[in-house]
């Protein structure tokens, strides 16, 4: 059965990718938040930030980067909730395919399109005077981290497609994820906050990835926090996957 | 219809369920479904709302696990042997399971792809002329009327021939004029050799199609049989209300107009 399981995920994976293509809507809403906070707070509140760097924009855009891949992938639980809802999953289910195919295809079409998403903003972040001097293995490790963490939420938002019973269920899940970065190191200096909110901020996963993204662009040495950043996504990842399988598994016999 | 079982040295049935047994926590849907279909046949299950039609479908469609009994399928066990019964099968569920995003003929070569088959283009256009789609065929489905999205959807479910057919409630939701498009194209399926297994709660419906009828009532087959051995049991009231649901739809088919109506009578 799983002689089929590249064949079956490719046919699934250019499904789903004409949807995209189909309603661009879904990079659209997913990238006009990131750019809108981008607009906020380099033009209105980052004038009274002092983040200790020459420019704020440059201090913003990892954080920015990973409001975007939060928001964009609620559209997995989203694509796959209407999959459950319409029957067509169980149309897929009852055939002779591999059946992790179906997921795989959800998985990979929410990496296809936040890249898409990401590189809108940043080329907005482009055009707003966001400069980087680092070289193309700063820039492959940039990519391999924002990969890496796509892959995270994504596994993240299978789950309450899984579940849901609701759209707004499937998608809603990803608004606390949008949230975090504001409790992290992405728009203010943590050193700012005030005692518990500092060490939650701290230990959270974005403020490490958020720094390691921001050393990579500055092409300052990322030190041991990379490997935070990357034990974190790594270690969500696992999780995720787990219990995405386990949760797909119940659903499907 | 065409062949019934005959009697003699027959293999198995290609739908073969003994026992059935199924609950949702405390509630018992299955308490021992028996029930065999003949191939080239098409086997009614009638049964109210909540009778458990679906969950017999979707046992023997491998998507769901029976806590007792054995089902196979063309020879496959359900339980064990998975990927078999699924080449063997195509499942029409309740709601047209359709890609609305996609084009008709999108929809048929994914599933021709998926089946593995080759020169998916040409099966995706003869089926789409089969089923009067070929004008729509480069149009998205979510244009489609509910009539023209189920034959899509029975149109997928024929890609690659499978033996079995199983059709859950195929024509609720439809207007007069798109359920007899659906009963010919489920007629036309067994006269080309398919077994049907559909589920229906419109008594018209099994009447028109279905070779044999089964009634599925609190998780066991009360009775099995032909159309007219069920006539001789059921109280004279019910064939009564049976008889005048066709009244109606001739009235309303006769005011509405249809060709389709000409065409099957």
């Amino acid at each position: 059965m799983n002689k089929h399981f590249l064949g079956d995920t490719a046919v699934l994976l250019g499904r789903s990718l004409r949807h995209i293509v189909r309603s661009p809507d879904t990079i659209i809403t997913t990238v006009v938040t990131p750019i809108a906070m981008l607009l906020l707070f380099v033009y209105v509140l980052g004038g009274a930030i002092s983040t200790g760097t020459a420019s704020y924009v440059n201090y913003l855009v990892p954080g920015i980067l990973i409001i975007t891949i939060a928001s964009g992938i609620s559209y997995t639980a989203y694509r796959l909730f209407q999959d459950l809802q319409g029957g067509i999953f169980e149309r897929f289910q009852s055939m002779p395919i591999a059946r992790a195919a179906v997921l795989w295809a959800h998985v990979l079409t929410s990496l296809v399109a936040n890249v898409i998403s990401l590189v809108v903003v940043l080329l907005v972040a482009l055009v707003m005077g966001f400069r980087s001097g680092t070289g193309v293995l700063g820039w492959l490790a940039v990519a391999g981290i924002l990969v890496l963490f796509t892959l995270a939420l994504t596994w993240l938002a299978v789950i309450p497609g899984l579940t849901a019973n609701s759209v707004d269920g499937a998608s809603g899940f990803a608004y606390p994820l949008i949230f975090l970065p504001f409790i992290s190191s992405a728009f203010v200096p943590t050193a700012s906050m005030p005692g518990p909110v500092r060490a939650f901020a701290e230990n959270q996963p974005v403020t490490s990835i958020v720094n390691t993204l921001r050393a990579l662009f500055a092409e300052q040495p990322v030190g041991s926090g990379i490997w935070t950043a990357l034990a974190w996504c790594a270690g969500i990842l696992v999780v995720a996957v787990a219990f995405a399988l386990r949760t797909y598994r119940r659903r499907i016999s | 219809m065409s062949t019934s079982s005959t009697p003699g040295p027959v293999p198995e049935p290609p739908i073969h369920v003994r026992g059935l047994e199924k609950s949702y926590k405390e509630l018992r849907v299955l308490r021992g479904v028996d029930l065999d279909v003949a191939r080239g046949s098409i086997f009614a299950l009638l049964g109210s709302n909540g009778a458990g039609k679906t969950t017999v479908v979707r046992i023997l469609s491998t998507l769901l696990k029976a806590d007792a009994g054995s089902a196979r399928v063309n020879g496959f066990d359900v339980a064990t042997q998975g990927a078999d019964v699924r080449e063997s099968i195509s499942l029409t569920g309740q709601f047209a399971a359709v890609d609305e995003i996609l084009t008709g003929r999108e929809n048929l070569v994914m599933v021709a792809r998926l089946r593995h088959l080759k020169n998916t283009g040409a099966i995706a256009d003869d089926l789409l002329s089969r089923f009067s789609l070929t004008e729509a065929g480069a149009r998205r489905v979510g244009t489609y009327s509910g009539g023209m999205r189920r034959r899509l959807d029975i149109a997928m479910s024929l890609i690659g021939d499978p033996p079995v057919i199983f059709l859950d409630e195929p024509t609720t939701g439809l207007d007069p004029q798109a359920r007899i498009e659906v009963w010919q194209a489920v007629r036309k399926l067994a006269e080309g050799g398919t077994t049907v297994l559909l589920t229906t709660q419109y008594l018209d419906e099994a009447e028109q199609l279905a070779d044999r009828i089964a009634i599925l009532h609190e998780g066991r087959i009360i009775v099995d049989g032909t159309l007219d051995e069920l006539k001789r049991l059921l109280p004279p009231a019910k064939v009564e209300y049976v008889e005048k649901q066709p009244t109606l739809e001739d009235v309303f088919l006769a005011l509405v107009g249809t060709a389709t109506k000409g065409e099957q009578r």
